[in-house]
């Protein structure tokens, strides 16, 4: 066997800093974590959309099965019967009522996984079946069955901006259109889990798979019914969330935590693929109208625009989703009169939540496609008729918030055309494949905005060593988008030292004040902000001891290269932290970070509903069979304005995964409920790309600095996924002279209106 | 039942019933951790170990089809140093993002390697196909095997 030789390494700067305990397979999912005398939940689950429970038939017989400990229902919650999200609606166990196929309704524990699996399925719960109502139009109607919130509406916002009358009467020119889009299911590779463990002092400790370990502890103290300070909760390495496991992870952490509350042992609980496909958020179906008019030179004056969502049985997170909608529904363009309104229904569905986009790659496929359909009425090419209309510096939201200095819309417009060739695209096809091009533009409001600004805040611990080694404590989480390393880099830069030296701890309850969820792009933005805050104070008492060591004053010290540099000579950071323990300064502190400035009126919809935006152009070429109808995406190009770039693989990395996800929505991934169930929960029923379905995405990062956020940058999480699916439905409407308007947009799809196309056109020819 | 095979070099013994997924044997009664499970119905890869040398997903296949052969998995590449390029590669080219598909890939990757040493982007597409990844939209996994291909060049082959 050849050792292997020692090569070029690149410098490891660019490696994040959890890739070698992945690529080792030392990452510790739940599933890894090891517990002596563990035991082993399971859900017992409705079999029906919606209906009354009466009893539970056999609830003795499970009692006694082998290797049962427990069994819990509604009736023995200490605490309330609520997992609070958005509303309290949801509760925890069901009760009385049953609202979705797969709620919760009783728990087991056992010795063994088989053993708890074995309980759940005999279980025999005795359910009136009530008629269900399963598609969010359905639900707005008068005589709809009540599912929940008020005449179904889990909520409702709207815009009302200048005149929309006089704005249409201004127009020479109006298209208008509905669009419709499918669940989309987050398919994160590892399903959700939690264990909780009973610890001293008669506390719980609850660790997983999560987003948003502050969630979880509010859902703990709430269902439990104990003090905050008896709740513990600490993320596990997370295998992947993408919104999925942003609001989900309190209900599995609450089910675990009763479990082990009490039997008083360690709980298990983890999901298997089928039942994490049933029962966990989707991204909401939706139904979007917009009408869009214009005068002749291609000047938007007005927008209308209806966007309605399918929330599901609860209300968890569809006020969010359905406020993100509406407040970017009318798409990246200065338009005077405006008029929207957002509904977010409720039905007997799985409840719809958070997935990367929140709401938004549902009104942006919309309104792009809408942009070129408007372009082709006007005899106007699609990418003059936006630089006619983008958002600029200067320019006016849908709500009237006037576009910061940061704002790279019109480069990443250019920079993508460029790179993809799009002026000379054009062909013609003879054969049955044909080739087409489209493009789509994005603005997307960083962090939660107005709407959740209870939570635009987080916190941060920065703790030097005596060596000079950091630990930073930390509440926003890494689940593979790479915050671990961000935050990483910001202290390591704030303090002047290196990389390696900077350790970044499991977000823990314990540590750390409420920082909020890892969501919507935020956690460079305001987690960062917040770990920039603490190494900020300690760098103080470095400056200090540096400043006392060389005779200066702490504002005369600069950092370069490592070193504590100032007129009279220089200090290596590790000997200025020796200086700063001889001195006994201060070498630990609690960062902060709270976004301040952001509006909304909820009567006109008017207000600064975002800190900052951030702005991108996705441009792709396909090519479509038309015998098969099946649609290969050949190229994909998407450039993002991000603020500045803290560490570019992983950004590349978040904007190549993000289309992915994207092309995935456009294209495959189709999720089939019957009366409300979900009948393909698995990989190979509900489909998503593989390495077969895809091109090289092939990232452009512009850099337009916004000052608030650290080292100038914004966020991208998210905006990835929102554009590429309108520049897909765009280019196959190049490709093919049809215009589809629903998405997935499959092959038989495809096929069905290219038969249709050609069925017509005999009859014109008479 | 006693079943014995070789893991990773070494022989070793389980009393388990020879239906038990070899997954669950690996991570349950052997404290095999790399091994992931996603879907446990061969859908997604993350399960993936060489069975006398061939990728399977272990989710599929039960313990009584291993006896007498030789399985090995991550931890086994990887301590006999057989991965350090592919793994140096995976890091360098920024393949990794939650990590939770990443040891499936290696392993698909290493066994591609050793049949292919100087693979196509295509030809590595087709080779883990059988392996998902919801986060990284793949690229950079291709770029990763592309990095460790070239860095294996005008080394011997003979692991
Ligand atoms: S767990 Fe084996 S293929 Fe998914
Ligand atoms: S890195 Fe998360 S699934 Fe591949």
């Amino acid at each position: 066997m050849p050792v292997a030789t020692p090569k070029k390494v690149k410098k490891d700067s660019n490696i994040r800093v959890d890739a070698q305990r992945k690529v080792s397979g030392k990452a510790k999912f739940i599933e890894d974590v090891e517990y002596k005398n563990i035991l082993h939940g399971a859900t017992i689950r409705s079999p029906v959309t919606h209906g009354r429970i009466r009893g539970f038939k056999n609830r003795d017989e499970i009692k006694n099965m082998p290797g049962v400990k427990a069994v819990i229902t509604a009736d023995e919650i200490p605490g309330d019967n609520i997992v609070p999200f958005v509303k309290e609606d949801y509760p925890c166990l069901a009760e009385k009522e049953v609202k979705f196929y797969g709620q919760a309704v009783a728990l087991v524990a056992a010795e063994t996984p088989e053993e708890a699996k074995a309980a759940a399925e005999t279980a025999e719960l005795i359910i009136d079946e009530y008629p269900g109502i399963y598609d969010s139009i359905e639900s707005m109607t008068p005589d709809a069955v009540y599912v929940g919130g008020d005449d179904n509406v889990h909520s409702y916002f709207k815009i009302r901006k200048g005149n929309i009358d006089e704005g249409f009467k201004g127009a020479d020119v109006i298209v208008e259109r509905v669009y419709n889009s499918g669940h989309q299911v987050h398919c994160y590779l590892e399903n959700q889990g939690m264990i909780a463990e009973p610890i001293q002092n008669g506390a719980i400790s609850v660790k997983g798979s999560m987003q948003c370990p502050f969630y979880v502890h509010n859902a703990l103290v709430k269902v439990l019914g104990f003090k905050y300070s008896k709740v513990r909760v600490v993320q596990a390495d997370t295998g992947g969330g993408f919104g999925g496991k942003e609001d989900m992870p309190s209900i599995v952490a609450a089910h675990a935590a009763l479990l082990a509350n009490k039997t008083g042992m360690p709980v298990s609980l983890i999901y298997d693929r089928e039942e994490d496909f049933h029962t966990m958020s989707k991204r909401h179906p939706s139904r979007t109208r917009i009408k869009y008019g214009a005068t002749t030179e291609g000047k938007l004056v007005a927008c209308e625009a209806e966007y309605i969502v399918n929330g599901g049985a609860f209300c968890t997170l569809s006020p969010i989703v359905a406020w993100r909608g509406i407040i970017h529904i009318t798409g990246p363009y200065e338009i005077e009169n405006i008029k929207a309104d957002s509904y977010a229904m409720a039905t007997n569905t799985v409840p719809c939540g958070a997935f990367r986009g929140f709401g938004q790659p549902q009104v942006n496929f919309a309104n792009e496609i809408l942009i070129d359909e408007l372009a082709e009425k006007l005899n106007m090419d699609p990418v003059e008729l936006r630089k006619k209309n983008l958002l600029k510096p200067g320019s006016k939201t849908a709500t009237n918030q006037v576009v910061g200095s940061s704002c790279g819309m019109a480069e990443t417009l250019d920079k993508t055309l460029d790179k993809i060739k799009f002026k000379e695209h054009k062909g013609n096809d003879k054969g049955p494949v044909k080739k087409g091009m489209g493009i789509s533009t994005v603005f997307y409001g960083v962090g939660l905005g107005a709407e959740g600004k209870y939570f635009a805040k987080a916190g941060a611990q920065v703790h030097i060593k005596e060596d000079g080694t950091v630990f930073v404590a930390i509440g926003n989480v890494e689940m593979g988008q790479g915050a671990e390393t961000v935050f990483n880099r910001i202290c390591a830069d704030t303090l002047g030292c290196s990389y390696d030296m900077v350790e970044i701890l499991e977000p823990d309850t314990t540590r750390v004040p409420d920082s909020g969820p890892t969501v919507a792009s935020r956690a460079t933005l305001v987690g960062g902000n917040a770990v920039k805050d603490a190494a900020l104070k300690v760098r103080d008492s470095l400056f200090k001891a540096a400043a006392q060591k060389m005779g200066v004053k702490p504002f005369d010290i600069k950092i370069k290269d490592g070193k504590y540099i100032s007129d009279e000579g220089e200090i290596d950071y590790v000997d200025v932290v020796d200086l700063a323990y001889l001195s006994r300064e201060r070498v630990a502190a609690q960062g902060w970070y709270k976004v301040e400035n952001v509006s909304f009126d909820e009567k006109t919809g008017l207000g600064d509903a975002y800190p900052v935006y951030s702005y991108s152009t996705n441009a792709c070429e396909v090519e479509v069979d038309t015998e098969t109808g099946v649609v290969k995406v050949n190229r994909l190009v998407a450039a993002h304005d991000v603020g500045k770039t803290i560490h570019p693989p992983s950004a590349e990395g978040q904007i190549q995964g993000g289309a992915a996800q994207a092309i995935g929505y456009a294209l495959y991934e189709n999720l089939v409920l019957e009366e409300g169930k979900i009948v393909n929960p698995s990989l190979s029923g509900y489909t998503i790309p593989t390495t077969m379905d895809l091109c090289d995405v092939e990232p452009i990062l512009v850099e337009s600095a916004y000052d608030e956020g650290p080292f100038g940058a914004k966020g991208l999480g998210e905006p990835p996924m929102v554009g590429p699916a309108a520049a897909i439905l765009n280019a196959i409407h190049d490709a093919t002279g049809i215009w589809f308007r629903k998405i997935p947009c499959l092959p038989e799809d495809i096929v069905k209106e290219l038969n249709k196309d050609i069925n017509k056109e005999p009859k014109e020819l008479k | 039942m006693n079943i014995s095979f070789i893991l990773n070099g070494n022989k070793v013994k389980v009393e388990v019933s020879p239906e038990k997924p070899l997954l669950r044997v690996l991570r349950e009664d052997l404290d095999v951790m790399s091994v992931k499970e996603g879907c446990g119905r061969g859908e997604c890869g993350t399960c993936t170990v060489l069975l006398d040398e061939v990728p399977v997903t272990s989710c599929m296949v039960a313990a009584g089809q291993v006896r007498g052969r030789e399985i090995t998995t991550l931890e086994g590449l990887e301590s006999s140093g057989a991965i350090s390029d592919l793994q140096q590669a995976f890091k360098e080219a920024g393949a990794v993002q939650c990590g939770f598909c990443t040891p499936g890939f290696i392993i698909s990757a290493y066994a591609l390697l050793k049949e292919n040493p100087d693979p196509s982007r295509d030809e590595i597409r087709v080779a883990v196909s059988g392996n998902i990844c919801r986060c990284t939209g793949y690229t950079k996994i291709i770029d990763a095997i592309e990095l460790a291909a070239k860095y294996n060049k005008g080394l011997n082959n003979e692991i």
